[in-house]
């Protein structure tokens, strides 16, 4: 079959070419029928590309038959056709919940400009994942930026305008932070291809325009992911873009960048020289065990529901950055894992959120009295998304976190196992602070009724919460894929 | 060290930083995105510096000739100044609708304006 052998690249054209094609349909139906079947159409090329990788190894692709390194080369191999499956699923799985959302949010008239950037972001995200050239990347990751810019933008509140300057400000920075990254290296090496950078690198000896690049790569990317400090643009951005927005972006911007910074830190510059000639580990450890605190605790005292998942995410982020810092194969699979598991339990909460907000026209706590018993459905499904958040065992959440556990254990680190579990107890206090008003408190006056959010919102949120839960019970495919994508990255024999 | 040698160096980081500072020490929304701007210029400098190859002529094959300086790194400048382009384009346009929705373009007034609601 000749269109196959085309998946890499036909994995980003596809939302690529149907970005315009949304702006000349116009209309809002055209255009979400457009996004619907192109969105499903990456995520089956996904699972394509995933299975024939996990069959029959790597596969190259040279875009336009230009041989690498001297053209752009697509690269699929275990850990980006993961990364690229949780993208195309979580950008599936929204597409199905955006329309009544974004007809409510966004407006009918103008709901075909938030279905183009929506495919030129998730075309981004795509390529950002794909691709096997570092100048590549950075086109792609501005992409991505720029429609994420466009979409945080389309929220209701005025705040959303100044959220996504405020992001636009500090992407911008981070992308350059990397340019100049890449610059560096090519200047060093004179080739952009990831693999041949890989190459050369180990054949150059440790000059100081390496370990400047390696700095220049590794925050630029570090601000794109959200690692504490660099978090600041991400809880407005979040809090105020409408919710499907938050709901595709907290599950799969930041999963992006973190999958490019385990691939410029273990592919590229190499495990070796990431962490044992430079000490990249200690300080990364103690930022992310940092965001872990910090975040959930600022999480606990927010009041708008939204802006606490989003601080949740930046202690989020904080695990998945832990499992890398500690440079063990089981370390790495922790961290892959919980990028997966994250997008669907962060995909899950948000979507629900989206529910509530279609409804009740607000995401603040106060509003959330007795809100159970008015969408039964819609707070089961927080639920639900907020045990995975936990990790209760039989969730997904848990396996991310045992894996994490152990892997701490395995390095000796009691102390750092025990932060683990200690933070997780923080997110039951914030999960909690929502069920006990949407549970345990009375309803206001007229708010008895039961006025549960359309079936066409509620499916796609339990599709999520269902794959929270699979995922928990039979983490036989999520895990087994990470465990060989971390082997993959440590250079050990699968 | 060849110090006045390197001198496009000097202007890179020095562009660099003068950027850098007005993004941080602005309050001004458009003076932000100048200063965006001469940030992203800096490191175009750079790329096009490191193209350069000593004695070497434009990139166009021609009798006579037998250095050329190295074209990629112009090209793919020219992609990046196409993305520069479009970031300011798209922060620019979003200070309009801030500046419609709040009335004004200063950090302190949107806000002092957000806290009062």
């Amino acid at each position: 079959m000749t269109a196959a052998l085309h998946f890499p690249a036909l994995q980003v054209v596809l939302p690529l070419l149907a970005a315009p094609l949304c702006v000349l349909l116009r209309r809002a139906g055209l255009a979400w029928l457009a996004t619907m079947l192109v969105s499903w159409a990456a995520l089956v090329v996904a699972v394509a590309l995933l299975f024939s990788v996990l069959v029959g190894g790597p596969i190259s692709y040279a875009l336009g038959g230009w041989a690498p390194p001297w053209g752009i080369e697509f690269r699929v191999d275990t850990l980006n056709a993961f990364v690229l499956l949780i993208v195309s699923l979580i950008g599936a799985v929204v597409v199905l919940f955006a329309p009544p959302s974004v007809e409510r949010e966004i407006g009918r008239d103008r709901a075909y400009l938030f279905y183009t950037a929506y495919l030129l972001c998730l075309a981004g995200l795509l390529g950002v994942t794909i691709t096997g050239d570092a100048f590549n990347l950075f086109v792609f990751l501005e992409i991505s930026s720029l429609s994420s810019y466009i979409l945080i933008s389309l929220g209701q509140d005025r705040r959303a305008l100044y959220a996504a300057y405020q992001y636009l400000i500090l992407g911008t920075v981070g992308a350059t932070l990397y340019l100049i990254g890449v610059g560096l290296l090519y200047q060093a090496t004179g080739t952009l291809n990831m693999a041949d950078l890989a190459q050369r690198l180990a054949a150059l000896e440790d000059v100081r325009g390496i370990r400047v690049a390696f700095a220049f790569v590794t925050v630029g990317l570090s601000l794109k992911l959200a690692l504490f400090p660099l978090h600041l643009w991400l809880p407005n951005a979040y809090t105020y873009a409408p919710s499907a927005v938050t709901a595709f972006l907290a599950a799969t911007a930041t999963k992006v960048a973190v999958y490019a910074l385990l691939r410029f830190l273990f592919t590229v510059f190499g495990a070796e020289f990431s962490f044992n000639v430079l000490p990249t580990g200690p300080p990364l450890m103690v930022l992310a065990v940092l965001a872990m605190f910090t975040a959930s605790i600022v999480a606990i005292f927010q009041e708008n529901v939204k802006r606490m998942l989003a601080y949740s995410s930046v202690a989020q982020i904080g695990y998945m950055v832990l499992g890398i810092s500690l440079v063990t194969v089981d370390g790495l699979t922790a961290s892959i894992l919980h990028l997966f598991n994250h997008a669907l339990m962060k995909g899950a909460l948000f979507l629900a959120m989206g529910c509530v907000y279609y409804r009740i026209g607000s995401v603040h706590i106060a509003d959330f009295a007795g809100l159970a018993r008015r969408m039964p459905w819609t707070m089961a499904a927080f639920v639900g998304g907020g045990l995975s958040l936990i990790g209760v065992p039989l969730t997904a959440g848990f396996i991310s976190k045992w894996y994490l556990v152990l892997a701490a254990l395995d390095r000796d680190m009691w102390a750092l196992a025990a932060l683990i579990v200690i933070s997780s107890l923080l997110a039951v206090i914030y999960v909690w602070r929502v069920v006990e008003q949407a549970y345990f408190r009375p309803p206001p006056a007229d708010g008895d009724v039961r006025e549960e959010a359309p079936l066409s919102l509620l499916i796609p949120t339990w599709i999520l919460v269902a794959a929270n839960v699979y995922f928990g019970v039979d983490a036989g495919l999520s895990a087994g894929v990470a465990t060989l994508a971390a082997q993959s990255l440590m250079g050990s024999p699968p | 060290m060849d110090l006045p040698g390197l001198y496009n160096y000097w202007i890179v980081i020095f562009l660099m930083m003068s950027g850098f500072y007005v993004v941080i020490a602005r309050g001004n929304l458009v003076k932000k995105v100048v200063g965006l701007n001469i940030f992203q210029a800096s490191v175009f400098v750079l790329y096009i510096s490191m193209g350069k190859v000593s004695g070497g002529s434009a990139p166009i094959i021609a009798e006579g000739i037998e250095t050329y300086s190295n074209p990629l790194p112009h090209v793919l400048i020219l992609t990046a100044i196409v993305v520069g382009v479009a970031t300011t384009a798209l922060g620019l346009s979003l200070v309009v609708r801030i500046n419609e929705a709040y009335g004004t373009i200063e950090e302190d007034d949107l806000h002092a304006q957000d806290a009062d609601v």
